[in-house]
């Protein structure tokens, strides 16, 4: 009895290595402090109604973004192993296999655990805000996105310590991801993870396009909208268009796994370079889904701390629709030497080079309206301003790259990684961390105060180039990626050492950021911010940090662009709006059954991962039900009456 | 008080909202949204199909698998259940739950007859040595036609837990909205199996 929990237990949980038996520890421990902290201070009530039942936009939105920099860690973690394994030849730190688990763990969770959640969260707190709506267009079922995507992402992450964890690169190729060659449960851990979390990206991007379509204040004609909710709009577009196919890719994956089909195996007339297409028609537009949302981000910033209108508005929505629109044709330059010939291959490549022409435009608009602007240091302005260097120095990389003949001596190589960190890091990264600090004071009612934050700015940005410019050199002499260790013949190790340094340089940046806001939430009650703390332009700086519940008391127009920023110069003119009756505002209740339903899809993935069919289909069963009972349920919303609204109004206002 | 506030929002669900989004009409403009990624799925697997349909390993074509008959008599099926469920919204338009109800069961029991055959059409090539892991071209087949079957399927069960709440309520708005999403989705159905019907099955076999 005691012989065979002993093998299970071996089997099943990772043994074998002390970094994992640390980790174990750590998370035991965490996990054992988390429960007791709530048990003694008698919160469970408190997070069940406040937080995991909850269908507010700004709540959901805040998860989303506590996930994603949890998330942030964990990749940077597996990046700084990465980088010390490489410090120097012939190190001994991580062993090959090891390493294949940690930089497919790291490149998976960034993309899809990482920037998703962070986008997701900037599009949850801030766009019904923006469009002076009371909330989005489908409440439940943006709760039900975000748990689906936070179950997704726990059930990938467990695999490392339960079972082992993916090992085929963060894009899963075959005959790397096939049984024959990943006979253990990592892949599938990778597949349910990736597969559960991205039904609830399809469903967000559904959400924000109706949202945005029909929800906008009366006045907001679409060439008002603010320019954040544009990029929100044609990423939602991509979505709609792309994740489609990743849900299918892996489908077919899985059923070649699981179920013995041939799709993409070698035998039988399967066909790899099927699964390579399929998942870059979804990986490349994936690229720009992430990266527009951070545009529309600078944008704001930019025409804040510039005090100046945005320049070239047009010519700036029509950038992002193409860029939506070019990004379907651009999968194939990630496999050039694949041998699909020089028509294919010229093609792809002057898609690849047009998507240059409307990031130029976009580039030149910031620029454009900083010019003559009166502009203000404070650290949103410093990380848009830091983007646009590095963002240029990318872009013009990915040129390089999009060369098809050149791209045979780039390809697969260390100048890669360099070029597509620098546009990620640089384009999605500092645009996130822009987004989080300038709507920080609107999440949370306080204003986070800047001297940590200019240490951490400047840290993460001097550590970026140290880490990432070396990247292309050593690149150039011939170091690829997904290599484990190197010898001292090759020249590489100064490069190599030099850029580790700067891996570290941005960990520290990290910490800065992390000891920033712990300090903020220790003093937030001097840190007090009023509604508009920045004297910011859009409607959300209309109403009070944080907003209430129900956004706005009266529903707000948009007849502007900048619609607040006219509404100021009107009062300071003395006009005033009409003063308008308040009514009872309409609310959807909060419901279980979104992070019900989510934990059986996460049972039902489990039963996958391990083959466990009994407990697939009664995780299923329970989806299923689930789903039933929320379509018997009528009672779903309320109205908040008058006087609670006069109440909440005067409280948050009184002590603006 | 609140309870008083959400009948009444069920029953004029336009009529207390500040005038500016009904959310019946959220609801169909989703559902649109969400037929258009079900387009792009089942484009993913046609496309696979067409990669792989003469991958065949040495094993069975399929060519020479496909009855036509029995595909005739599924496609009637499933486009008299489509017509079946438009005469079923046509009665709802004139407030007759009654006839509503029967008109789905009518569809519902011609869509569980497509089903029954396209099983059986399965069973006899599994019979014949084509099987789900024969080889790639089997696999894309059954899974492209199976993910097709597998709407069917979860569209009936749908159907029938809707004609229970038409029991109990009645046509309100919420269940308007509800039976004209399923039928949106029923008349989705038949036009991929349209496509099913051109590519997998009649340029199968000329």
């Amino acid at each position: 009895m005691l012989e065979g929990l002993k093998e299970f237990a071996s089997e099943f949980f990772v043994t074998g290595d002390p970094l994992i038996y640390g980790a174990m520890v750590a998370i035991g421990i965490t996990t054992i402090a988390i429960v007791a902290v709530l048990t003694y201070f008698k919160k469970w009530g408190w997070l069940w109604r406040n937080w995991l039942t909850t269908v507010d936009h700004k709540k959901i939105g805040i998860m989303y973004i506590i996930a994603s920099i949890i998330m942030l860690f964990r990749g940077g973690v597996d990046a700084l192993m990465m980088r010390l394994q490489l410090a120097m030849p012939n190190m001994d730190f991580l062993h090959p296999e090891h390493y294949n688990q940690v930089f497919t763990t790291h490149g998976t969770i960034m993309i899809l655990f990482m920037a998703m959640p962070f986008m997701f969260g900037l599009f949850n707190v801030i766009v019904p805000l923006q469009i002076g709506a009371r909330d989005v267009a489908f409440p439940f079922l943006n709760a039900l996105s975000f748990w689906l995507f936070f179950l997704g992402a726990m059930l990938f992450n467990l695999s490392f310590v339960i079972g082992g964890s993916p090992d085929a690169g963060w894009l899963s190729y075959p005959p790397l991801s096939e049984l024959s060659h990943s006979p253990g449960v990592g892949q599938n851990f990778y597949i349910w993870g990736i597969q559960i979390s991205g039904i609830g990206s399809l469903a967000t991007g559904i959400n924000f396009m109706v949202t945005i379509i029909k929800m906008r204040a009366p006045g907001m004609r679409w060439m008002k909208l603010p320019m954040f909710t544009w990029s929100v709009f044609s990423t939602c577009i991509i979505i709609l268009f792309a994740f489609p196919i990743l849900t299918v890719t892996l489908a077919l994956l899985f059923l070649d796994r699981f179920a013995g089909a041939h799709f993409f195996t070698l035998d039988l007339g399967g066909n790899p370079m099927m699964y390579i297409n399929l998942i870059w028609m979804w990986g490349h537009p994936e690229v720009y889904i992430v990266v527009l949302p951070a545009f529309g981000v600078f944008s704001e910033i930019v025409s804040t701390f510039s005090r100046k209108k945005l320049f070239g508005y047009k010519s700036m929505v029509f950038a992002m629709l193409i860029i939506s629109f070019l990004s379907f044709f651009t999968w194939a330059h990630h496999f050039f030497t694949m041998g699909s010939g020089a028509d294919v291959n010229a093609f792809f490549a002057v898609t690849t080079m047009l998507i240059a022409i409307p990031t130029g435009v976009k580039i030149f608009n910031w620029l454009f309206t900083m010019y003559r602007g009166r502009i203000r240091m404070a650290t949103p302005m410093m990380w848009t301003l830091a983007f646009i260097p590095c963002f240029i120095v990318g872009g013009m990389t990915g040129v390089l790259l999009s060369v098809a003949p050149a791209d045979f001596q780039f390809h697969n190589s260390y100048f890669l990684i360099a070029h597509f960190h620098q546009v990620l890091i640089g384009g999605v990264v500092f645009g996130y961390f822009a987004g989080l600090y300038y709507w920080w004071p609107k999440m949370f009612g306080f204003q986070l105060e800047e001297k940590l934050g200019k240490w951490a700015f400047w840290t993460w940005n001097i550590g970026f180039y140290v880490c990432f410019m070396p990247q292309y050199a050593v690149g150039l002499m011939g170091m690829t990626r997904r290599l484990s260790t190197y010898g001292w013949d090759t020249g590489w190790w100064e490069l190599n050492f030099v850029s580790t340094i700067g891996a570290f340089l941005m960990g520290v940046g990290f910490l800065f950021q992390v000891a920033q806001i712990a300090d903020g939430i220790r003093k937030y009650k001097s840190l007090k911010a009023s509604g508009d703390p920045w004297d910011a332009r859009t409607l959300e700086w209309s109403i009070p940090s944080p907003a209430p519940e129900y956004n706005f008391a009266v529903t707000p127009r948009g007849d502007d662009i900048d619609e607040w920023w006219e509404e100021k110069e009107r009062r300071a003119k003395g006009i005033y709006p009409p003063e308008q009756k308040l009514e009872p505002i309409h609310m959807p209740k909060n419901s279980g059954i979104p992070f019900v339903m989510s934990v059986f899809w996460f049972i039902a993935g489990f039963g996958f991962v391990f083959g466990w069919l009994w407990m697939a289909i009664l995780g299923l069963a329970g989806v299923g039900i689930c789903m039933i009972a929320r379509s018997f349920s009528y009672d779903t919303d309320y109205y908040i009456p008058v006087d609670e609204i006069k109440r909440t109004e005067a409280s948050l206002r009184g002590s603006v | 008080m609140a309870q008083a506030a959400a009948k009444h929002g069920e029953n004029h669900a336009h009529g207390h909202d500040h005038g500016h989004h009904d959310p019946q009409e959220m609801k169909i403009l989703g559902f649109w949204f969400f037929l258009i990624s079900d387009v792009i799925l089942f484009s993913v697997l046609f496309a696979t199909f067409i990669v792989l349909r003469d991958n065949t390993a040495g094993g069975p074509i399929l060519s020479e698998l496909i009855k036509m008959p029995g595909v005739i008599a599924e496609t009637f099926l499933l486009l008299t259940s489509s017509f079946t469920s438009g005469l079923a919204v046509l009665a709802m338009n004139q407030g007759k739950v009654k006839q509503l109800i029967n008109w789905l069961i009518v569809t519902a029991v011609l869509g569980a007859g497509f089903l029954a055959l396209e099983i059986y059409e399965f069973v006899e090539m599994v019979h014949e040595g084509f099987s789900y892991t024969t080889s790639a071209a089997s696999g894309a087949f059954f899974t492209l036609v199976g993910t097709h079957g597998l709407h069917v399927s979860l569209g009936l069960i749908w159907m029938i837990g809707l004609m229970f709440q038409l029991k109990k309520r009645g046509i309100t708005d919420v269940t308007r909205g509800k039976i004209n999403v399923i039928s949106l989705y029923w008349h989705f159905l038949d036009v991929v199996w349209i496509f099913l019907l051109s590519i997998v099955y009649l340029m199968g076999v000329m």
